[in-house]
Formats: structure tokens, sequence, C-alpha cells
């Protein structure tokens, strides 16, 4: 296991530039998630960790040694694929021990390593099987199992679950989550789901246009998001937003109508600002009881109840448990608590605590 | 489902068509040579002979130049097949997977060897390969016949790496192969199919071509097949029944060939590597 020190790293292709500079330091048997939308360079970021990207400027560092020119076979990291890259003219005993083959390591190594990995991944009955005779979720167990086997320095692991359906990829994250647990091993994992992200990390790096926008926690991005990207990237159904100038008493918005708010900084009286709310966080009431909405859509999920609303021609969704929402008027009550506001400013960065 | 019927029945006969405008040449081929020299002409046009005989492959076999027609062009056919594949198997993994500077130039260049009749590169080639003693030798048709088939060659086998995920020589590369092994262990077993492909496809174009053959070789001892079908045309007649007879015998081996490649031609070996 080892530490990955990424100092100042660059990629472009051409003129054309995917990564600005990311620092990031990555401790011994940490499991960092990096999430962002498509194109943000995380898969870029992880590719250049593994060495099938070239770096353009900055450093690599694993276990303190710098890895740039280092080939991805000499960097002794083991990774995921999205697609599985099984090989799939060797069976999956084959295919978990390839890497202790070409190692030529010695025949009962291998074959106890194979027979560990495959036990603890219940692989067991399909080692002689070719992977088209297995079905998603199987292949992407040996494509863990390849990884295990060889005790690399570091896992990474590249969008490793959106092919699989909904319930097996919740099942996978769980047992994803528990390999960590007990093997303690450094993981680096890509994805653009906010939920395997917030389930899976010790630390989630948010990455948004090439640039690291938050390293924190899931909880610490998911309570104090750093800036509007953060804020409506976590979170599902995601923040509300409210764009108007700070007052006394509220928010004046663009149309001119007031938002009844809690104190707002003074620091910020008479600017441009963005005050963000999770959808949970909305009180309901009954008409005539806070500001008055009307309801657009309700959405039962089961668990609860989205409901949309417009809040003085702003939409806002709402996440209650409550279901006597489900019966409510075309008009509905509603407040923001002070405590559960997000403050940001013009330029979306977060403001106050 | 009767709505069905008359368009399935237009299309088996439309196949049916099709096969038979096909393999009537090869029919025919075989029922000349099967017929007695003195049957040929006074018979009249008719689907079979009435008397068969296979003496015209005993005199092709015994008394004719054949069996080294034969070995040459077996010769020439599978050297150049094997080099023309190891150099497109090379060359068209360069262009599938890397991109360099002059690639552009290079696929313009060799898309470039293709667009000329050869009719018009006989004598600048005769004149080339004449002063080093390549002419009259199977070396020299080999080197030609290489030459001629390795830019579609390298298309070929270009698209059958396109066709093979980029993720399988990367999670081999971090197992911890070199690319050249990840090339060899991984990407080459699943290219068997376009490797049959081009073997066969090479083959079949050196085992019939005849301009650079005839132009290039004279006498028989380096005479390939399509070369020496010609001797059968003599100057007073052309002893069709011998000819054909040789025709047959030379299908064999082009036949064998394929039967050997087939399986791999309809195999489809990258099943399962990636989620499809």
């Amino acid at each position: 296991m080892a530490s990955i020190d990424i100092k100042n790293l660059k990629k472009a292709y051409g003129t054309f530039s995917v990564l600005h500079g990311i620092d990031l330091l990555i401790k011994d048997g940490e499991f960092i998630v990096l999430v962002g939308p498509s194109g943000c360079g995380k898969s870029t970021l992880l590719r250049m960790i593994a060495g099938l990207e070239d770096v353009s400027e900055g450093e690599i560092q694993i276990d303190g040694l710098r890895v740039n020119e280092r080939h991805p076979k000499d960097r002794d990291i083991a990774m995921v694929f999205q697609s599985y890259a099984l090989y799939p003219h060797m069976t999956v005993a084959e295919n978990m021990s390839y890497s202790l083959r070409l190692r030529r390591a010695a025949k009962e190594t291998t074959a106890r390593a194979v027979s560990a990995a495959s036990q603890k991944l219940g692989l067991d009955p399909f080692l002689e099987r070719r992977p088209k005779a297995l079905s998603g979720g199987q292949r992407q167990r040996v494509a863990m199992g390849r990884a295990i086997v060889r005790q690399p320095k570091a896992f990474l692991f590249d969008e490793p679950l959106s092919n699989l359906d909904a319930r097996l990829r919740e099942q996978m994250r769980a047992e994803i989550k528990k390999m960590h647990a007990d093997l303690k091993a450094t993981s680096i994992y890509v994805t653009h789901d906010q939920i395997e992200a917030m389930t899976l990390a010790d630390r989630i790096v948010a990455m948004h246009g090439g640039v690291v926008q938050q390293v924190g926690s899931p909880l610490e991005l998911y309570d104090r998001p750093a800036n509007l990207f953060v804020a409506g990237f976590i979170g599902s159904p995601g923040m509300n937003f409210l764009e108007g100038r700070a007052e006394d008493g509220g928010l004046r918005l663009r149309d001119g109508s007031l938002v009844v708010l809690g104190a707002l900084s003074k620091d910020l009286k008479g600017q441009e600002v963005t005050v963000g709310v999770r959808p949970e966080h909305v009180v309901l009431h009954h008409e005539g009881e806070g500001m008055s909405a009307r309801v657009d859509l309700i959405e039962p999920t089961g668990f609860g109840i989205i409901v949309h609303l417009q809040l003085n021609g702003l939409p806002i969704k709402v996440f209650t448990l409550d279901r006597s929402a489900l019966s409510c008027g075309p008009n509905i009550g509603v407040t923001l608590p002070a405590e559960h506001l997000h403050l940001f400013d013009a330029q979306g960065i977060r403001q106050g605590a | 489902m009767r709505s069905s019927l008359l368009p399935t029945v237009a299309h088996r006969l439309a196949i049916f068509a099709y096969i038979i405008f096909a393999l009537f040449p090869l029919f025919w081929l075989l029922k000349v040579s099967v017929t007695p020299n003195d049957l040929l002409y006074s018979e009249g046009v008719r689907l079979w002979p009435s008397q068969t005989t296979f003496e015209h492959y005993a005199d092709v076999l015994r008394h004719s130049a054949f069996p080294t027609f034969f070995k040459n062009s077996v010769i020439v056919s599978g050297s150049t097949a094997i080099v023309v594949t190891i150099c497109a198997s090379l060359s068209g993994y360069a262009l599938s997977r890397f991109s360099f500077r002059t690639k552009y130039w290079i696929i313009a260049l060799m898309l470039l060897t293709q667009m000329f009749p050869l009719v018009m590169l006989v004598a600048p080639i005769f004149k080339i390969l004449s002063p080093l003693g390549l002419t009259n030798s199977l070396t020299g048709l080999v080197i030609v016949y290489s030459a001629f088939n390795v830019p579609f060659a390298t298309f070929l086998m270009q698209s059958f790496f396109d066709g093979i995920p980029k993720d399988l020589e990367e999670a081999a590369m971090i197992d911890g192969a070199t690319r050249f092994v990840a090339f060899r262990q991984i990407i080459l077993p699943l290219t068997l199919p376009g490797i049959a492909a081009t073997l066969g496809f090479v083959f079949t174009a050196a085992w019939s071509e005849l301009l650079f053959a005839l132009m290039l070789i004279n006498g028989n001892d380096a005479a390939t097949f399509p070369v020496g079908l010609l001797t059968f045309v003599s100057k007073f007649s052309v002893d069709f029944g011998q000819m054909m007879a040789a025709g047959i015998l030379a299908l064999i081996p082009a036949g064998f060939f394929f039967l050997l490649i087939q399986r791999y031609l309809v195999q489809g070996l990258t099943a399962g590597a990636v989620k499809g």
C-alpha cells in the first residue's frame, strides 16, 4: 500500500488544456472518489496516475517516488475498467492470474492468490469459464479479482459500476466498500454518480472543468459546499438556488418580489447573491402560513415525496417524508429555515460558515 | 404466416439463382475436364457428357510440367501470404493505436500505390529487378506480390485492430506487460479471424496472379500455374480437357486453405471482452 502525491499536475492535448494544475495528497489506505460531470478531467487524472496518459506538466509520486516517466507495468497499481476489459480468450482463472504469470510468480503462489480472491468474490464455480459465459456482475467481480490477486500499491477504479443495472450496482457498491475495509488498500475511484461518491469515499474530490472544486469528507461536501458547482452537484434531488439582491429580512428577486429569509450576513447587504437550500430542508405548511407557493407537480418515490413548487415564479423542489403532502391543494405555504441556508456571492463562492 | 411466404420464396429463389450463376463456370470446368477429347466437339452442348474419363488428369500430372508450376505457386503464394500478413499486422496495429506526425502521409502514400493500373508498372519493375537478378526467380515474384498486397492488407488488419477495445491492452499493460507482450499475448489471439482473412485474401491474390508472373518469368522452371495454364494453348489448338483438369487441380489447395481458416473467419473471438 502506498500514498500518492500529485503536484501541480497539468494535461493538455496540443493547445487544448484538460487539467489546469491539480494538487492532491492521497494518504496510505485512503479511499478517494473523483467525482464530476462528463469531461471534467477525472478520468484523465486517473489514467495519468495509471501511466496510460503522459503528464504534460507537474509530478505524480507513488510512495514518495516520482513515476512520471515510468511505464504502467512498473508502477505496481491495479485498475478496474468500466468495460471490465477481461481477456476474452482466457478463462476466469487465467484472467486473474495473468499479472502474476507475467511476473513469473511461483505456481503455488499464483494458485493460492487466485483461489483466495475467487473465494472472497464468490467466483469459485466460474474459474474455468470464459468471460463471455458470465453475467455483467460476474464479469465485474472477475475484473476486481484480477486487481486483488496481485496486491498492488493502489487500486484505480474507472467508473466500474456504470454498466450494471441499478440493483446490481447497489450490491457491488457495498462489496467494494467491504473489500476496501478488508484490504485497507489505497483506492482512487472515478464516478459521475454522486451517490457512489457519498457512500464509498473517505474523501471526495469534486472536479469541474479540469479544476478541483473541493476536497473533503462526503458530509463536509454535503453540508458545506465550497461553491455553487459543488452545491448543485452533490445531493439528489439537487439543491434549490435563488438568485437576487441581499436585503434586510430577505432576498430581493430579479422580478422585484421579496423572499422572506432569516438573517443574511450583514456584509452582503446590497450585493448580488445566490441562496441555496436543500429540498429536504424546505419546510411545508398549510396554505396561509409562511410564503405562499404554487404546487406544480408531485412525485411520490415510495420512500418520500418530491414536491415541485413555484415560489415567486422560481422553481423549488421539496423533499418530504410527510405523506399528507400527496393530497395538498394547488397552493401551499413554505419557509426556508435560516440555519439551513447556503449563501454564495456573485462569483459563486461560499460565504459564512 | 401466409403473408410472409411470398417474400421468403422470392428471397430463396434469388439466392438460388445467384448460386447457380456463381458456380456454373466451376461446373463447366469440371464437365469439360472429364469429357473425352473425341466427345468434346461432337456431342454439342450438353450438361454432362455421355462418357467420362480421368485421362486428362493423368496426362496433366504425368506428362506436363504442371507439378512444377504447382510447387512454384505454393511457394510463392504461401511466402507472400506470410510475409504480407506479418508486415500488415505490425503496420495495421501502428495505424490503429498510435498517432504520429507522418501517419496521414503514410496512409495517403499507401492509398496512392493502389491507384495505378499494374500494367503501367510492369516495365519499371522489370527494369529494377533485372539487374538484381530477381527476374525469372520465385523470390522476385514474392517481393513484387508482397509490395502490392501490403497496403491493402494493412488497411484490412487496421480495421480488425480498431474493432478490439483499447482497454484490453491497457489492462494488460497495467497487469505488467510491455506493449509488445500485450500485443502478442492479448491482441494477436483476438485478431486471429482478421489474420485468417488477410492470409486467405493475399494467398488467393498471389495464387491467381498472371500479369507479373507472365512478364517476369520465362521458361518453365520458375513458372507459376496461371502461366502454366497458358502452355496448354498451342499455336494451332487449345487442349481444353487438360487445361480444365489443371484448373480443377489448382483449385484444390485454395479450397483446402480456406477450409483450414474458415473456423477463424466466422468466429467472433472478442465476444465477452467488454460489455456488449
